[in-house]
């Protein structure tokens, strides 16, 4: 049977990147698909007529500048929309517009509060400040602080001097930003709740903790380093969906001659005498590579398609305490026309952003209390866009797609599986918040497709339904993503990596981890190295 | 006695412990140290006070279980009176059906307990107490600068590193990653008894604004077993009450040569352009001194003490931004006779008590007072010293000492007798649940809610720490970056209370280390 140089287990964005540079590198590669489709969680899908729903991820800042030119994604059909905008509603009927003009901004934070106003630019020149520090080793291997390789010294010097450069201070700032919560963070600048809300959601999205738990301040920060066209913290829609996304890599992909078998979910990484071997197929089939590469993330990776027996037992360990959890739930609704919301007129483009519905911290952390609970949040945390406005090309003329992103909503209902009745409630819960903003808004709606987290894990594979595979919090960034001593890309098997989401620098639809990846096996196979930021080009 | 002959070359305002030890430390150099305190009694929150007839109690810290031995012997500490009436006491977890947890160093007994947790807790105890005894090398100096450190600094730095590598390669992994998450994660890893779970965790935040899932409740954890570092196997109960461990400071104090003036509140501590030059007290005398340390907590020192207009905007926001908002009450309670606690014998009465049956409970408890309630159900942590020490109350009567969490400080729409009244019989309620008999013995009982204790003690948001003990806020970020080394942007004038590095609860050692960086910059300071 033929023998590949490497397989990749998940035709997620990750894989798919991983699998074009080792491609483009000259290696014969494979991508195995358990799906019908490739892509993941960042795929188009046609699930009511002539409708396209991003029906996992939805808009698109994070994906690497440098991973787009190199394998020339644009040319490969990934054209990103940039979009601005986006309002947070009052209950009292007013709201908070998010415009992109500057000085147009810093007037409507004035209306909500002046003192805010001037405590915006403030707030905004720390958080590009932080941005800027992290955003370099996105592409970098983490350093493994417990080792005395000179590679491992060497990077962590990059990094200790990196971060000395900024000075006694700053240096302390950036350490109590990584380490506070979003609410304490926002509490400091702001005294107006309703700016505080809308500028805390990025601080939660994806994440199990609530806007007042230490940490999410760094989670806003994973959410801002990202941009558009070089526009920093921009984001954009990828036009046609973010299936175009897929379609472009995998195009890249198949252009430097790799194959791609969907329908065919790997039941088990063969491993002998403590090498990786090839997998073996749920059908049965064995296929073959000295190189196998798993986009899975860490739990499913190491407790499903790898036998324990072939592991370390510290590994399957920190596979079961690795954080992974369920917060988030979807909505995809097919709409007959352009709703109207309360206090805006539907022409304004404060329309062409991401809408929400909580105006203030204490409703989000509320939010958050029934998701500890074991429920899903009855006053939730939305994130909500009709990229339609922007993509045309989504719905047919003069309908609309709209993206709903709901935190939060558990992987389990007190413990249980959901029922038709909990994923019932759950949609009604978050189509009469937006009907008291939205009064026509109901009677658009021509089809729903509601996702809670359980439904993301049964479809996509990502466990308990967790978009960035792994909870984005510090003990699991880093050197110590995953886990620590296995943040490198190697598996603790020899021949074996991992790629997804779940390791450096973590979620998203970033393509970094996939591409880190690639970087180290080909420095593993002593091949020329074809990914930007490196080992051997500083 | 404030001596106006004397020409100080330091005052230190507060006679807190930190503010004592701080002060003898400097008199023992040499230094001419007046110590000025607005209460009656000296020691701060490490107090006991009568608060009803004849019945007398530790009004805040209950427990001595952090005090650092070195602290504690160059003072000398039991030679000026400082007696324990009981000390390495075991930690109960109540039960409501009385098959509680007894937790006794190592070693854990009843509900139900389980050999795999016993053997665990065995092994996590060993974990905990390897990373504590590593951070004890950071906690008796001053906390290092990462940039700008001289030798000093670089030394601690190294110490640190060295510690950490010599961990080996599986603990140094666990200790970067469990420094950084919430207990009850960790709880979950490690064990199945809930009661054992409970009170792990509820040692980990207690005093603070955090819930068990709180990521960084694990460094409250290493913090807290700090006191296993420091030679104490459990809590320890003072003979008189916590007042006597300030007591013994002040006699210290005063045998080293320092003057101490009572009852004398300072309204301002008085800056000559950009130099502190003395303390104005609120009977209008100035007294001038070369330097002032204030033991005061950050909040007050610059936002009463030293005046907002008197620091720059940059640093006033950084005061304004530590958060030290307590959530924490206490509830005292004199007691006819001793209660029955369902499944306790007398002896066991004696020991701590906690009411705090499931993590989710301590969380439940915790989400209360993060929207401005009181917890229905609160977390607890008791003690009846007058078991272990009679001279508390009269002959065969009992005082009962309860720290009850959650208790926001900025209750919504405010404290008042009302809804104090109520929230005590409430906690009240919930204690008689472990005690059937509780009721009918209590003779009186006081609640002092964080704002209470705020205008008694004179800490700001009326929290123990000074400071929330949390990654945010320590080592170059306690109280605020720039002011970490016990200097500030005043000249001349010093941070020695719990709000510096390395915090609060009965330890010392901020108080220790102020003194010793005066000590070194000498005349430079």
């Amino acid at each position: 049977m033929k023998k590949y140089d490497a397989i990749i287990v998940g035709a997620g964005h990750n894989g798919l990147t991983n699998a074009a540079y080792l491609a483009k590198a000259g290696l014969d590669v494979l991508v195995l698909e358990k799906n019908a489709y490739i892509g993941g969680a960042t795929v188009s899908r046609e699930l009511y007529p002539n409708w396209k729903y991003s029906n996992c991820s939805y808009v698109c800042s994070l994906l690497r500048p440098e991973i787009i030119r190199d394998l020339e994604l644009p040319r490969h059909g990934l054209q990103v929309v940039p979009y601005g905008g986006g309002v947070t509603f009052k209950e009292n009927g007013d709201y908070l517009g998010a415009h992109a003009d500057h000085e147009r901004m810093l007037r409507e934070l004035a209306r909500h509060s002046k003192r805010d106003a001037s405590a915006y630019e403030r707030y905004e020149a720390d958080v590009m400040k932080q941005t800027r520090l992290i955003r370099p080793f996105l592409m970098r291997t983490p350093p493994d602080p417990t080792s005395l390789k000179p590679r491992d010294l060497k990077e962590l010097s990059v990094l200790a001097k990196s971060f000395g450069s900024m000075g006694e201070e700053a240096l302390a700032d950036t350490m109590r930003f990584w380490t506070m919560s979003i609410g304490d963070f926002l509490d400091e600048y702001f005294e107006s709740d309703v700016i505080k809300a809308h500028l805390a959601g990025s601080g939660i999205i994806g994440t199990a903790l609530g806007v007042y738990s230490p940490g999410t301040a760094y989670v806003l920060l994973h959410h801002y380093m990202g941009d558009v066209d070089g526009s920093v913290g921009a984001w954009g829609f990828a036009r046609g969906g973010m299936g175009a996304v897929s379609a472009a890599l995998s195009a890249s992909f198949q252009s430097f001659g790799g194959t791609i078998q969907c329908d065919a979910e790997v039941a088990q990484i063969i491993v002998k005498n403590g090498k990786a071997k090839g997998v073996a197929l749920a059908n049965g089939d064995e296929l073959y590579a000295d190189i196998v590469v798993s986009n899975l993330d860490p739990k499913r990776t190491f407790l499903k398609i790898m036998d324990e027996g072939d592991l370390p037992a510290d590994v399957v360990k920190k596979a079961k305490n690795f954080k992974i959890r369920g917060s988030s739930g979807k909505l995809n609704i097919a709409l007959d026309g352009l709703p109207t919301f309360t206090g805006l007129p539907k022409d304004s483009p404060l329309c062409l952003g991401e809408k929400h519905f909580s105006d203030s911290l204490q409703k989000m952390e509320r939010a958050y209390d029934e998701w500890k609970d074991g429920t899903w949040s009855k006053d939730p945390y939305v994130d909500m866009l009709i990229p339609t406005q922007i993509d045309p090309t989504m719905a047919p003329p003069g309908k609309h797609m709209m993206s709903v992103f709901v935190q939060y909503a558990p992987p389990k209902i007190h413990g249980g599986d959901w029922t038709a009745e909990d994923k019932a409630g759950f949609e009604k819960t978050v189509i009469d918040q937006i009907s008291n903003y939205s009064p026509d808004f109901k009677d658009l709606i021509l089809h729903c497709e509601t996702r809670t987290p359980q439904d993301i894990e049964n479809e996509v594979g990502l466990t308990e339904g967790n978009i960035f595979m792994g909870e984005l919090t510090f003990d699991q960034l880093l050197f110590n993503r995953p886990f620590p001593g296995y943040a490198q890309y190697r598996g603790p098997v020899k021949g074996m990596y991992m790629c997804s989401s779940g390791t450096h620098p973590g979620g998203g639809v970033m393509a970094a981890p996939g591409a880190n990846a690639a970087r180290e096996i080909l420095m593993d196979l002593k091949l020329t190295n074809t990914v930007p930021g490196g080992y051997d080009d500083d | 006695m404030i001596d106006l002959n004397k020409n100080y070359d330091v005052i230190v305002v507060g006679g807190g412990h930190n503010g004592l030890i701080c002060a003898t430390y400097l008199a023992k150099s040499g230094r001419k140290v007046l110590v000025i305190e607005a209460n009656q009694s000296l020691g701060g929150a490490s107090a006991t006070s009568e608060f009803s007839d004849q019945f007398s109690v530790s009004s805040c810290a209950h427990w001595l279980f952090q005090l650092n031995p070195d602290v504690a012997s160059d003072m000398g500490l039991n030679k000026q009176g400082l007696e324990l009436a009981a000390r390495d006491l075991n930690t109960i977890a109540l039960a409501e059906d009385g098959n509680h947890l007894i937790i006794d160093g190592d070693k854990l007994e009843g509900a139900g307990i389980s050999d795999e947790d016993r053997v665990a807790f065995v092994a996590f105890n060993k974990q905990i107490l390897k990373f504590s005894k590593l951070l004890s090398g950071a906690f008796n100096r001053r906390a290092p600068k990462l940039v700008e450190g001289n030798l000093t600094d670089r030394i601690t730095l190294a110490k640190l590193g060295l510690g950490m590598k010599m961990l080996g390669k599986a603990d140094m992994s666990d200790l970067m990653r469990l420094a950084l998450i919430n207990i009850y994660d960790v709880m979950e890893e490690n064990f199945d008894n809930d009661l054992l779970k409970a009170a792990i965790s509820f040692d980990s935040l207690l005093g603070s604004h955090m819930g068990p899932r709180s990521p960084n409740t694990v460094y409250g954890y290493l913090y807290r077993r700090m006191g296993d570092i420091y030679g104490f196997n459990g809590p320890a109960v003072v003979k008189g009450g916590m007042g006597a461990v300030g007591e013994a400071m002040a006699k210290a104090a005063r045998a080293s040569g320092v003057d101490i003036e009572v009852d004398s509140a300072v309204s301002k501590i008085n800056i000559d352009i950009d130099r502190a030059t003395g303390v104005t007290l609120a009977d209008g005398r100035v007294v001038d001194a070369g330097l002032v340390v204030s033991n005061a907590d950050p909040k007050t020192t610059f936002n009463k003490l030293v005046g907002l207009t008197n620091i720059e905007t940059g640093i006033a926001r950084r005061v304004k931004s530590v958060r030290m908002k307590g959530d924490a009450a206490k509830l005292h309670i004199a007691l006819d006779s001793l209660p029955t606690f369902t499944g306790l014998s007398e002896k066991q009465v004696g020991q701590r008590l906690l009411i705090a049956p499931t993590m989710n409970y301590i969380e439940k408890a915790f989400n209360h007072s993060k929207y401005g309630e009181y917890s229905t159900a609160p977390a607890m942590d008791i003690s009846i010293p007058t078991i272990h020490d009679a001279s508390l109350a009269p002959a065969g009567k009992h005082v009962m000492s309860v720290i009850v969490q959650f208790t926001p400080y900025e209750l919504k729409g405010g404290w008042n007798n009302e809804n104090k009244e109520a929230f005590k019989q409430l906690v009240i309620d919930r204690i008689a649940d472990y005690a059937a008999d509780l009721k009918d013995k209590i003779v009186a009982s006081e609640l002092l809610t964080p704002a209470d204790l705020e205008e008694r003690f004179h800490i700001h948001g009326g929290h123990w720490h000074h400071g929330e003990i949390s990654l945010d806020q320590i080592l170059t970020m306690r109280p605020f970056p720039g002011a970490s080394q016990y200097g500030t942007s005043v000249d001349g004038l010093f941070l020695c209370g719990a709000g510096t590095h390395p915090g609060g609860g009965v330890m010392g050692l901020a108080g220790h280390n102020a003194a010793k960086e005066i000590i070194k910059r000498g005349k430079s300071a």
